[in-house]
């Protein structure tokens, strides 16, 4: 297609850098005033001088008389008092010959190609290497969490189950909520015995419930510092049932019938100051015994689903921090 | 005067050419109707890109706003909730196109020579657009989207040796948190969707290159003839012969 306007070239000056650095002069002005005037605002105001000055020369050249031709000055040349270099075709190769079946290059072109990978497999590194800090080592690492205080021993009662939620965080809010059935086995050698529960079924998660009535009537809640709002609800299970997948334990924890893979894990407590505090959580095997005299087959925390005895347990052999 | 601007664009980049190669290519003349499904596929994909993007500027991933943000959309917002309805239903239509197209290709031998990179890339595609649900379904923060996710994290976690590994890195932590919904939303919206969109700009560029095989009943057969057996070290092959249809096989 013709173009509309015929052939007429525009003129227009050769391209040139300097309305860029005007530009960026610019820039840096208006940023300045925001920023730090009186010391960035000069900094623009030199960049935009300096490159307007380059820029209005560039651009006035044809309007500006031709330079005059002068001879460069020359020094008189010391070389011309030694022997002058022989010519290239006398003598041996500067450069080795290349191997048969070796890249005809030279090595000067090599090493470029090498630094200019080199240096972008740097640079790739620098911009990747950080990334995987948030992406993957943030996963593992900070995820210890402190004590939780669940107030007075005597708001549980003794030989009973009562559904106990808590805050891991509570300055997060709803999503650090969680639940465990505390049991008081009442006083032991080594003092105040707890059963205390985890309801997180150990075959993929879901929440676990007592397999009893729940007097939600006689709730009764706390607030602590370390756990946020503790409800405390009685029930009277006869063991506990997932409603996922249908998960049954008793009323120790032990997987009595459905999918699960091993028994429900339990928490570390203290008493302090006549207060129950919650430690870690860990796995369980398997309990026997009841109460006050079990005897429980610890493993430390595991992934729902993951077997923590038995030969299936050889696939799972190491467990991320928790 | 029409196609001045056609022509203008054209002139300076030549991407009208290029679209015109694609929409009018040669295709056999037996072509299925079944062998629409990949393009049904991409437009289920564009149909959740662009829902996607609307609901992304009303949403905000936050557990404590997640789920007002989605109340917000389905109710307030002018056809938000047709937005969200397309986005929700349009991510299982997806899928399904995507299963349909896959078996079309199985069992119409089309992941034949030369198209076996075609068919891994295809596959490549599958398994993120599954990775799009498992991320996607977290983000309305309700029950079944929490515990669905904590379900399916667990059953990430039960694979052998580097499961339970897995399982925390997805859940950017020791158990579900504030963490977890806005790594979701990144992968759901950022990683998966530029993954995706740079995959089937690969996808796309081998079917053209490769060509549409007929049906199998057709009597045209299907694939191309492999090069001569034990061809020379430096022969060419495959798209590198040089063949009566410019180098691009049947």
């Amino acid at each position: 297609m013709e173009p509309l306007h015929g052939d007429d070239k525009p003129h227009l000056p050769p391209p040139s850098l300097w309305p860029v650095g005007f530009a960026i002069g610019v820039a840096c002005v208006l940023v300045g005033l925001i920023v730090r005037p009186l010391l960035i605002v000069p900094i623009g105001v030199a960049i935009i001088i300096v490159f307007g000055f380059l820029w209005a020369r560039d651009a006035t050249r044809g309007f500006r008389g031709a330079v005059s031709e002068v001879e460069p000055e020359r020094r008189p040349s010391r070389r011309r008092r030694r022997a002058a270099a022989p010519p290239a075709h006398w003598g041996e190769a500067g450069m080795p010959e290349p191997e048969p079946g070796e890249l005809e290059r030279f090595p000067r072109s090599r090493f470029l190609e090498g630094a200019t990978l080199g240096l972008g497999g740097v640079i790739g590194g620098l911009v990747t290497v950080p990334v995987l800090g948030p992406a993957i080592a943030e996963a593992f690492l900070h995820q210890h969490r402190g004590d939780l205080d669940l107030g007075p021993i005597a708001n549980f009662p003794l030989g009973k189950f009562v559904i106990t939620t808590f805050f891991t965080d509570p300055a997060e809010g709803a999503v650090s909520r969680r639940t465990a059935y505390i049991r008081n086995n009442g006083d032991s050698t080594g003092g105040p015995s707890f059963t205390i529960i985890s309801n997180r079924c150990a075959h993929l998660g879901c929440p676990v419930q007592p397999n009893g009535p729940v007097f939600d009537s006689q709730k009764k809640s706390t607030t602590t510092k370390s756990a946020g709002e503790v409800t405390l609800t009685p029930t009277l299970p006869a063991g506990f049932g997932c409603p996922c997948h249908g998960g049954q334990y008793d009323k120790e924890g032990n997987r009595t019938a459905g999918p699960p893979v091993r028994g429900l894990d339990r928490y570390d407590y203290l008493i302090r100051d006549g207060h129950l505090v919650l430690l870690k959580a860990y796995s369980v095997g398997h309990v026997d015994g009841t109460g006050a005299n079990a005897k429980i087959q610890r493993y430390p925390l595991t992934n729902p689903g993951d077997h923590v005895h038995g030969i299936e347990s050889w696939l799972y052999p190491l467990q991320p921090p928790h | 005067m029409l196609f001045y601007p056609i022509d203008w664009l054209e002139e300076r980049s030549g991407l009208v050419g290029g679209i015109r190669y694609f929409l009018f290519r040669k295709v056999p003349a037996d072509t299925n109707w079944m062998q629409t499904l990949g393009s049904a596929t991409l437009t289920a994909f564009i149909v959740q890109a662009v829902t996607g993007v609307i609901l992304a500027m009303f949403y905000k991933p936050d557990p404590r706003t997640a789920y007002q943000s989605i109340q917000h959309i389905t109710n307030d917002v002018t056809l938000g909730w047709l937005v969200r309805g397309m986005h929700r239903w349009g991510a299982s239509v997806f899928i399904i196109l995507m299963f349909l197209h896959m078996g079309r290709v199985f069992l119409f031998g089309a992941y034949k020579y030369p198209r076996e990179l075609n068919w891994i890339v295809g596959v490549l595609l599958l398994a993120m657009g599954l990775g799009e649900g498992f991320t996607g379904y977290l983000l309305p923060w309700d029950q079944t989207a929490y515990w669905a996710t904590v379900v399916g994290i667990n059953i990430n976690g039960t694979a052998p040796f580097l499961g339970p590994f897995l399982a925390q890195f997805l859940r950017g932590g020791a158990e579900i948190g504030p963490d977890t919904i806005a790594r979701f939303y990144s992968i759901h919206m950022l990683l998966l969707p530029g993954a995706i969109a740079g995959l089937i700009g690969l996808h796309l560029y081998l079917v053209v290159r490769l060509g549409v095989t007929s049906p199998p009943w057709s009597k045209e057969a299907a694939g191309a003839e492999r090069a001569e057996p034990e061809p020379p070290s430096d022969a060419r092959r495959g798209l590198l012969q040089p063949g009566a249809r410019g180098g691009i096989p049947r």
